[in-house]
């Protein structure tokens, strides 16, 4: 029996506020860090944890650190922190390798020019989009000439003086924008009905799939000579890319049979039955709605890639993990590997938080349901 | 010769079709004439539904000869597309196409495979929303409308490609008792303005009111076709006897 007052006639009864403290600030910490007396345990218990850590790291990384000193037992003479000392000297070397000091506003202009580029490609709602693209298509030729010249009086700069992160985002970069539509087209190609098509696609997409990713690197760095005519110079960077770029193609391929896959067979009855054609049904239904759902699928295989970029250091190329082993195999700096890994996990950990991000953002974006 | 071509829109001659080895149409022999308004009713598994995919070819027949507007149904994709684009589909799971807005669900074809601009592709469109009762939806996702809402965008889209023929293959089977009576309602007002319709569905009143003849199939043949009249009341076969009790006994 409910309280008198509350009695409606049936079909009347208004709409009423929810009970005091379910809602809000209030109701948030009740039901997320205090709904029962072992989670109210736990809360303090891991907040007394965060204090021990934030205090503890705090002195390490910013109060007892070293950011100005010439060498490791300088660092040691002013306090027994981080000796961020090693970054800062070598700061340069970690963000553009070997590239000629002099030259440097040509990575910068690049690397300014590349969010410009990026812009239209990532964010389809964007102010001017179609002249955006056109630059978007003229970038990858406008970045090749400023970062490697010899052209408009360009200094020609040689690709084995590239090297830190800038090296890191060149292959990166690439490897992802050619591996999307190289992906797409092997994801095709497996479901093609054209015996030639798919077998093609199947032996590619397995014998990259089944080889390391390292493996293929020595291939790219030494046995392709054997297998190109004598006196090519074809440029080592390039084929680290082109590797680069086959491995995750067929990865991304994969994913996006998987979403072509999950496709229901209406639709394409449905796209059949209007009139439409392989290619206008490929474009128009198949591939939007496979890609949609393939995006934490295909951005997980990007954040991979990236991340392996840091294996070309074997085949002699430096990144910033390649710098940060120099820096570390030099006597003035030797030990400090916490800092300098550190400092390379953060290069690595902005780009690839980035991008995780933004597929988030891109899903919620494209979800038609309910909102 | 001619005259005979345009008074019947689809010629269905001795067809057959397997699924594997089993047998699911057989000898099926169906003339349907300009206008005409075809209701084909029948237990599940009798192949209903897998005749009118043969129509547009979503099914393909291994023998006899189907031909739609003069146009014999093979392999030739010319002809195919010249006919998928004449003949309009409407499903039982709607199949509209999510990513899309409902309005871009119906200017697709018009202007992919009709060529149309885009503006006289939304014209058309929202032409034929109107006819459906649902311009107001026309800019939202077919996921944020009702069962009956979808089915009626799939209508609207089937119709903005200004097919002469409309299949409907069990259009309200997957709908609840309250948005039976909508989509009905806008097939009824379709089958006014004179478009032939072959119609498979289990809605014996829509028969009744609009049907010029109505199909029993069972196991894959034709067994008795006649007006809904007679069809009703004096049916010739047992199974058809059958058929009738139990669906408008229940």
């Amino acid at each position: 029996m409910v309280f008198n007052k509350n009695n409606y006639a049936p079909g009347t009864h208004p709409d009423l506020p929810p009970p005091p403290g379910t809602v809000g600030v209030v109701g948030w910490f009740k039901n997320n860090l205090f709904s029962s007396l072992s989670n109210s345990i736990l809360t303090l218990l891991s907040l007394y944890l965060l204090y021990l850590l934030i205090e503890g790291g705090l002195s390490w990384f910013v109060v007892d650190a070293v950011v100005d000193a010439n060498d490791k037992p300088g660092c040691r003479k002013i306090a027994d922190g981080a000796c961020w000392a090693v970054i800062v000297k070598r700061f340069d070397q970690f963000i553009y390798g070997f590239y000629p000091l002099a030259e440097r506003w040509r990575i910068d202009a690049s690397f300014c020019l590349l969010f410009v580029a990026a812009a239209p490609l990532l964010y389809p709602d964007i102010k001017f989009r179609k002249y955006m693209l056109i630059f978007s298509c003229l970038y990858p030729f406008i970045a090749f000439i400023l970062i490697k010249g010899g052209l408009f009086n360009l200094l020609m700069i040689e690709t084995n003086l590239f090297g830190g992160a800038m090296l890191t985002l060149i292959i990166g970069v690439t490897s992802i924008a050619c591996s999307l539509p190289l992906g797409i087209l092997l994801a095709l190609g497996r479901q093609s009905r054209l015996k030639l098509v798919k077998v093609i696609s199947v032996c590619f997409i397995e014998f990259m799939r089944g080889v390391p990713l390292i493996t293929l690197l020595f291939v790219a760095s030494t046995m392709l000579n054997y297998f190109l005519p004598p006196g090519t110079n074809f440029n080592l960077l390039i084929r680290v890319i082109i590797m680069m770029t086959f491995f995750s193609a067929a990865y991304i391929a994969e994913v996006i049979r998987g979403g072509i896959q999950a496709i229901p067979k209406g639709q394409y009855e449905a796209a059949d039955a209007i009139g439409l054609t392989y290619w206008q049904t490929t474009r128009f239904i198949t591939l939007p709605q496979a890609l949609k759902i393939s995006i934490p699928g295909i951005v997980n295989t990007f954040i991979g890639l990236y991340k392996d970029t840091t294996l070309v250091v074997i085949i002699g190329l430096l990144d910033p993990l390649g710098i940060g082993r120099a820096a570390l195999a030099d006597t003035k700096w030797n030990g400090l590997s916490t800092e300098t890994y550190l400092f390379v996990a953060v290069i690595f950990f902005v780009s690839c938080f980035a991008m995780s991000r933004y597929s988030l953002w891109l899903e919620k974006k494209l979800s038609t349901e309910h909102n | 010769m001619n005259k005979k071509i345009k008074e019947y829109v689809i010629k269905i001659n001795e067809m057959h079709k397997w699924f594997g080895s089993f047998h699911v149409l057989k000898n099926i022999n169906l003339e349907v004439g300009q206008g005409e308004r075809i209701v084909i009713c029948g237990p599940s598994g009798s192949g209903k539904s897998t005749l009118i995919r043969c129509i547009n070819r979503l099914e393909v027949h291994q023998q006899g000869h189907i031909s739609v507007n003069g146009i014999e149904l093979s392999g030739d994709l010319k002809n195919l597309e010249a006919i998928r684009s004449d003949v309009g589909m409407v499903f039982q799971s709607f199949n509209l196409f999510p990513h899309l807005s409902v309005l871009e669900n119906c200017t697709l074809a018009p202007i992919w495979v009709r060529k149309m601009p885009k503006r006289d592709a939304d014209e058309l469109a929202m032409e034929y929303l109107e006819r459906v009762k649902i311009p107001e939806q026309a800019q939202k996702f077919p996921g944020q409308l009702s069962g009956g809402q979808q089915q009626r965008v799939a209508i609207a889209r089937a119709l903005c490609m200004k097919p002469k023929i409309m299949l409907f293959d069990e259009p309200t089977s997957a709908l609840d008792p309250e948005m039976i009576k909508e989509v009905l309602d806008t097939m009824i007002e379709l089958a006014e303005t004179g478009m032939t319709m072959l119609v498979v569905t289990h809605e014996m009143g829509f028969a009744k009111k609009v049907a010029d003849r109505v199909i029993f199939m069972d196991e894959g043949e034709i067994i008795e076709q006649n007006t809904p009249k007679l069809f009703f009341t004096k049916p010739s076969s047992d199974r058809t006897k059958l058929f009738l009790s139990q669906i408008l006994n229940h």
